[in-house]
């Protein structure tokens, strides 16, 4: 029987195809790198973008006013940015949309967009909302993408993460801070170059170009702190939201390990390919994710091997993150970042970074499951990683945090010497039985 | 001879250690209180130590969450305080097993043996010096005393530790109640051992030999057994080391080992001119001219009421009592409303003696010729007052406020009123309330904490708001809570803002609270024109012109803005005095007016309210706390109204209902427990079905209650989860000390779609919560925890994914899909109940005259622990009480702004539309605290009502009981519905 409805639905202002021509959309910076890419591939379907790089307090408290402050610190941050950004009088505000991406999961992560549109509406009706996503959401408000598109972003995320992750590589080594910079933001060039044409998917190439400018950098190997940053999206990428804490570790001669991006659009990938295993759902979805999945695996994988070969990090093997999972969770665990987080923390912790960061927002609803809730099954798994649960919130001070990521650095810093102590005096040993 | 210097810059002192480097020999110590000037102590200190040791070299380092800033600026080695205690410990103390450190703000504790590890508190500051300190200021007595009278307690009570202002809640009603303060104090001692225990240890025993380091630690006593006593420790394993004060210090002093050597005047002028480093935010200033200043003030005394002369006055006069939580107030007018007496004063637990003394007093004064011809009295004691001293009149609290205000303005349109514990608004349309905005308990304290925090700086409360109003760039402190605006004070003070800077940023902090949280404002235009603003913070000059600066609207504060409850009530009393005299005690009357008061447990019912019984003089009783009426000796007549009680009951029997199973195989294949909370309060009735039917017999966890909380507490992993979710732990203990075969609580990504929202998701804690059990519960295993993922929507794989989990018994499919379909039934027949006794308790209700309200909430919130009672307290005040779900089908599928993903939130917005068709029935909406989605779902369920003229009323609830303003908020509702002509007569 079908029920009767009612609607409480408010009209919001569409985006039509004559805005496309002369409309600023604008974008949240939740990853530099990435996100001037993705922008890339988005003006090369006609929209003209700006990614938001504003900052400070003005943007919190326009979140502040706009948002339900129960409602978690992304959005908060998010949704001020734009409103600050549409009162900075630097945009004609008639000829300006907001673009976020939404996921569909059951985190209220899903609700951004109309949160946006409520906060939008109390002092700029006119401005549309247009949304990124993947899982059938506002149709009528999506960007016009082709699947051709939605690969380019794909392959895009992936060379973003490369840069990201040999420019972490790098810059606390590298002897010419001002050299590592400048590789960093020519692979960008680069990367942005190849979209134009059908060039972006000769991943093989763009990968071996990048390793070898990354390879040019001149390095002077000390032993330093390696600290893995995992947690909420928004909060783990975004120096808006954590405070710049790539900023603080590098200040601190901390190497930051921030794991790939593409990782968790795999994740997302993965929880279709499980809802269709575990509940039948979406069956035919399903076939096609999985084909995307084994692709970007392939993709990945020999990246692998050639980050290898370079004396890289490589990133990693997302069937390895799989695994790593399910040594202490369910891969069911779909909400938000999900088994995700755990996964990189068991991975991350494997492959030789010890000390973990878990950023959250204030109160996120998945992290106590996944967050601090798991951090304990970790430590059951590998007794000595190092992991610190910060927490980020409007009025959380940043000394508290500061202190306790200090916390954590000490721990790390005094295994090093310690393991330096041991590995001494084992030569030691050897020289004196000899 | 070189020297090591080791720096201690904590939240609220300074140490000092130096340390012969040879020998590790101690030389010289300091300990002082800083007050926030940081950096001068630090200086002083050094200038002591260059005195002691002239012309020596030291290596130095500064340690502390304070001298975190100073290190970095001045270059000074800068060592992790946490870290300096290792050290320490592992150079004067190696055969330490466990480290608890307090500190003034932060909670630590390190295990040293058995996987080092090393732990802070989270983002809230229970548990520390600063709590403590904030207790104490409650029971308005020294921590010094605090310690003193808390070694001869007889009892303790359990207060909620994780937070200071949970902690508020919990005492305020113990000292209203005349609970001793011995008892209270060893009360508190006892939380922040549980919060160590607890939020600190997370599970992790701590045991072996400890030591106890820190200021509060070594310092308080009480504290001390406390600690020794929960966790049993004899004289050699509780350790507090001599030096325990400046033990940090010294562990920065070894760590200094490294640095280069410099004399203390070296050390002195790299600290001395170190920049201070701008990292706090600045917001704008109060006036910027005198002035702007004086135009605000003389805008203000037009608010004024007129006084007339108490001696000399001679015609009628009604008196108003405001009887509130912490403070009581009374007003005598005149006929024409002039003010011939009026008092204002904290009632220090005894509300009752504070308004008798007062009376005394007014009568003394009273000239003959004034006569008293009605009073009434509103606020949490009016029951109590009007009984004692017979008065004529009680009246909600919210309608005398809004009396007072319309005295001030006719046209008000919107009423802010913040106390010194709670913030309340009221819109107004058409003449009533037409809606209520509490603030939750989460921020509650605000108006108190600047009185508290004057105190702290040694000052007056109007003296401390004087500073601010010049200030030239106040600084921004968070609106989160008052435990947050107290660490974001101390990094502004680190920072080194002026007192004036941060006075002027409370007043802000206060009022962005109170606009951002509780009213949830956008823009001006939503607060309305004619604002009054009222309540004793108001009185302060800084709080009142940040809020026009906030909202950028010129608003009215009266002069009385403290008094306007006892004003409004005195009112009232004018408005309604029919008799020629009062019935309040007279004079006479009052001299021989005594009572005695005894606390005690109510054993009416499981509740075990504790209530306070008040005998009179002429033998009459009074009787407070109680949730319903059988402790105020009437006979409940709760199950006949509320459907919570229905459905919690039903649920139950549902259990133990043995005729739907195979009775002869029970017990055959094992013993089953599923633990009664999250999702089991909706899928009991499944559940209980299925496994009988498979031969199990069913084992439902222990009945919710702050004891069985306490017993699951050390696991819970998030301080911030929600309390239903928290209580699951205790639940789960309760099962596994049962003896049962194994726990079930399926996962559920997906509940049941109900075909009236776009997907059907549970919420992250509802679908995946046993993944946190197993991860933090050492007792549980995938062996005696069985979790499946299943969707209860798709037969296939749910029974693929059952067949699984129990392989180990070989049930077959076909026995477990009959065993669903069982299930699915006794589900059907249970939901099927509910409507229905739905339907019998709404045509009740109209038989009688009733008016009703749905109370919508998650199927959890049926658990009394969970929501406190409040289903009792609404039939107390009249009215019959359904729930969401009794009532959701009879509406059709609601569209809304949000994405509407999930089943129980679905029903919600269906209840709401539900309401909107009845003349009779309210909704109103019960949110736990922490629960994230409802952010969402309370804006909608607001807009769904307002758009179709009903009052939205939205009661937040935790772990802690305070059902005082809970009851303030209900009353006022059925005021307005009476108002609005709501009532089915």
């Amino acid at each position: 029987m079908k029920k009767a409805t009612v609607s409480y639905k408010e009209s919001s202002p569409v985006f039509t195809d004559e805005m496309k021509k002369t409309y600023t959309i604008l974008a949240p910076n939740m990853l530099p790198y990435h996100f001037d890419i993705l922008a890339e591939i988005v003006e090369s379907r006609g929209y003209k973008v700006e990614i938001l790089k504003t900052e400070g307090r003005s943007i919190i408290d326009e979140g502040l006013k706009h948002v339900h402050n129960d409602t978690c610190y992304p959005a908060l941050c998010i949704i001020g940015q734009f409103i600050d950004a549409l009162k900075s009088g630097k945009y004609d505000v008639d000829k300006t949309a907001v673009l976020i991406t939404q996921s569909g999961g059951g985190c209220r992560a899903s609700n951004y967009v109309p949160l946006l549109r409520k906060a939008l509406k109390a002092e700029f009706p006119q401005v549309p909302v247009l949304s990124l996503n993947f899982s059938g959401l506002e149709k009528e408000n999506g960007l016009d993408l082709r699947l051709r598109d939605i690969l380019k972003m794909g392959y895009g995320i992936f060379y973003a993460d490369a840069i990201m992750s040999l420019y972490n590589q790098c810059k606390p080594y590298a002897k010419d801070k001002e050299q590592v910079n400048r590789v960093r933001d020519e692979s960008i060039a680069f990367v942005k170059s190849t979209l134009s044409s059908k060039a972006y998917k000769k991943h093989e190439r763009i990968v071996a170009e990048l390793l070898s400018r990354f390879k040019s950098v001149e390095l002077e190997r000390t032993e330093k702190v390696k600290v893995g940053i995992v947690g909420e999206i928004y909060v783990k990428y975004s120096p808006l939201a954590n405070n710049g804490l790539e900023k603080f570790l590098y200040a601190e001669d901390c190497e930051p390990v921030v794991p790939a991006l593409l990782d968790y659009v795999m994740y997302c990938i993965v929880n279709v390919i499980n809802d269709a295993k575990l509940y039948n759902r979406g069956k035919i979805m399903a076939v096609l994710y999985k084909f995307i999945y084994k692709l970007l695996l392939g993709v990945q994988r020999k990246a692998i091997t050639m980050f290898e070969e370079a004396g890289f990090e490589p990133p990693h093997d997302f069937e390895y993150l799989r695994a790593c999972a399910d040594k202490v969770i369910h891969q069911g665990v779909k909400m938000g970042e999900g088994w995700l987080i755990p996964a990189e923390m068991v991975a991350l912790y494997e492959s030789g970074t010890e000390n973990i960061v878990c950023a959250q927002p204030f109160g996120c609803l998945p992290n106590h499951i996944v967050g601090k809730g798991a951090a304990r099954a970790v430590k059951a798994l590998h007794e000595d990683v190092n992991i610190v649960p910060i927490d980020y919130d409007p009025s959380a001070t940043k000394v508290n945090q500061e202190n306790r990521l200090k916390l954590m650095l000490a721990t790390a810093r005094d295994k090093i010497a310690q393991r330096t102590a041991t590995a001494q005096s084992d030569v030691l040993d050897e020289v004196a039985t000899d | 001879m070189s020297y090591l210097l080791g720096i201690d810059v904590g939240s609220t002192t300074v140490k000092t250690v130096v340390l012969d480097e040879k020998t590790g020999t101690i030389l010289y110590t300091s300990y002082e209180r800083h007050f926030s000037r940081v950096k001068e102590c630090v200086l002083s200190a050094l200038e002591k130590v260059g005195k002691a040791f002239h012309g020596e070299k030291f290596r130095a380092a500064i340690t502390g969450s304070a001298g975190l800033g100073l290190a970095e600026k001045s270059g000074v080695c800068f060592v992790q305080e946490v870290q300096a205690a290792f050290c320490a410990i592992k150079k004067y103390h190696a055969d330490a097993d466990v480290a608890v450190e307090l500190g003034g703000e932060d909670a630590k504790i390190i295990f040293l043996t058995g996987g080092a590890e090393q732990r802070m508190n989270g983002s809230c500051a229970g548990g520390t010096g600063a709590f403590i300190d904030q207790m104490a200021t409650l029971l308005d007595i020294s921590v010094d005393e605090m310690d003193e009278i808390a070694l001869q307690a007889e009892k303790t009570y359990p207060i909620a530790s994780r937070c200071g202002v949970f902690a508020k809640s919990d005492i305020q009603p113990l000292i209203n109640q005349g609970a001793a303060k011995a008892d209270i104090s060893a009360s508190i001692f006892r939380a922040v051992v549980e919060q160590t225990v607890s939020g600190l240890a997370q599970g992790r025993k701590i045991k072996g030999k400890v030591l106890f380091l820190g200021g509060p630690l070594h310092f308080l006593k009480a504290l001390r057994k406390a600690f020794t006593d929960t966790l049993a420790l004899d004289e050699n394993h509780a350790v507090f080391p001599e030096n325990a004060p400046v033990f940090i210090a010294l562990g920065a002093a070894i760590s200094a080992a490294g640095e280069s050597a410099k004399t203390a005047d070296e050390l002195y002028e790299k600290i001395r001119n170190c920049e201070a480093k701008d990292e706090v935010v600045r917001g704008k200033p109060l006036f910027e001219t005198r002035a702007q200043y004086d135009e605000f003030i003389a805008r203000h005394k037009r608010s004024d009421l007129e006084f007339a002369d108490i001696r000399t006055y001679e015609g009628n006069a009604y008196l108003g009592v405001d009887s509130g939580s912490t403070t009581t107030k009374l007003m005598l007018i005149t006929e024409d409303c002039k003010v011939l007496y009026s008092n204002y004063q904290s009632n220090n637990g005894q509300p009752l003696d504070i308004v008798v003394a007062r009376l005394k007093e007014m009568y003394s004064l009273c000239g003959a010729g004034v006569k008293i011809r009605a009073a009434a009295v509103t606020g949490y004691g009016e029951d109590m007052m009007k009984a004692a001293l017979k008065m004529d009149f009680g009246i909600v609290e919210t309608v005398a406020h809004f009396k007072a205000a319309v005295h001030f303005n006719p046209q008000v349109d919107f009423i802010i009123d913040i106390g010194g514990q709670d913030i309340k608004c009221f819109k107004v349309k058409n003449g009533a309330i037409d809606s209520i905005m509490l603030n939750e308990a989460c921020s509650s304290g605000c108006g108190s904490f600047i009185q508290t925090f004057a105190k702290a700086m040694d000052m007056d409360v109007e003296s401390f708001a004087r500073l601010g109003l010049f200030a030239k760039k106040p600084v921004e402190l968070g609106s989160r809570c008052t435990v947050f605006m107290n660490s974001a004070v101390k990094q502004a003070q680190k920072e080194g803002a002026s007192v004036e800077d941060i006075s002027a940023g409370l007043s802000s902090s206060i009022v962005k609270n109170a606009v951002y949280k509780v009213i949830r404002a956008k823009t001006p235009e939503e607060l309305g024109k004619h604002i009054v603003a009222q309540g004793g913070t108001f009185m302060n000059d800084a709080v009142l012109r940040s809020f026009e600066m906030e909202t950028g609207r010129e608003v009215v504060r009266p002069a009385i803005a403290g008094l306007m409850g006892a004003f409004g009530a005195a009112l009232y009393a004018k408005e309604m005095q029919k008799a020629e005299c009062s019935s309040l005690l007279s004079a006479e009357q009052l001299e021989k007016f005594s009572y005695t008061s005894r606390a005690t447990t109510c054993r009416g019912c499981t509740s075990n309210c504790n209530i306070n019984i008040l005998t009179f003089e002429d033998g009459s009783r009074f009787i407070s706390g109680n949730k319903c009426e059988r402790g105020a000796g009437l006979k409940p007549q709760d199950g006949k109204w509320n459907i919570y009680e229905y459905k919690y009951n039903r649920l139950l029997s549902s259990a133990q209902d043995v005729s739907g199973g195979t009775d002869e195989n029970a017990q055959q294949r094992g013993v089953v427990g599923l633990p009664f909370q999250l999702v089991m309060f909706e899928q009991l009735p499944f559940w209980s079905a299925f496994f009988r039917h498979l031969g199990f017999a069913v084992k439902v966890s222990d009945k919710s209650s702050r004891d069985l909380y306490f017993r699951g507490q050390h696991t819970v992993a998030s301080d911030t989860v929600c309390y239903p979710a928290k209580l699951m732990h205790g639940h789960i203990e309760s099962l596994l000390d049962s003896g049962v075969d194994f726990i079930f609580y399926p996962c559920e990504s997906y509940n049941i779609d109900e075909h009236a929202s776009k997907n059907h998701y549970n919420c992250p804690i509802v679908a995946y919560y046993p993944e946190l059990l197993k991860a933090n519960n050492e007792r549980l295993s995938s062996e005696n925890l069985l979790s499946p993922y299943i969707d209860l929507n798709e037969r296939k794989s749910c029974l693929n994914n059952l067949a699984v989990a129990f392989k180990k018994y070989g049930i077959s499919k076909k026995e477990l899909s009959k065993a669903l379909d069982k299930g699915f039934a006794a589900l059907e027949s249970y939901q099927n109940d509910v409507r229905e006794k739905g339907r019998e308790i709404l045509a009740n209700a109209r038989a009688e005259g009733k008016n009703t309200v749905v109370l919508a909430g998650r199927p959890y919130h049926v658990d009394p622990e969970i929501n406190h009672g409040i289903g009792k307290l609404l039939v107390s005040l009249g009215l019959a009480v359904l729930s969401e779900d009794s009532v959701c089908d009879e509406a059709p599928i609601v569209e809304v702004n949000v994405l509407n993903q999930w089943t129980y939130h679905a029903r919600l917005y269906r209840a709401a539309e539900y309401v909107c068709g009845q003349k009779d029935v309210q909704l109103v909406q019960l949110v736990s605290f922490g629960c994230g989605i409802d952010a969402l779902t309370t804006d909608e369920v607001r807009a769904i009502l307002e758009s179709n003229g009903k009052l939205y009323t939205q009661i937040k609830i935790d772990e802690i009981n305070n059902l005082g303003v809970v009851k303030i908020r209900l009353r006022s509702m059925v005021a307005a519905i009476e108002r609005k002509g709501g009532a089915n007569v």
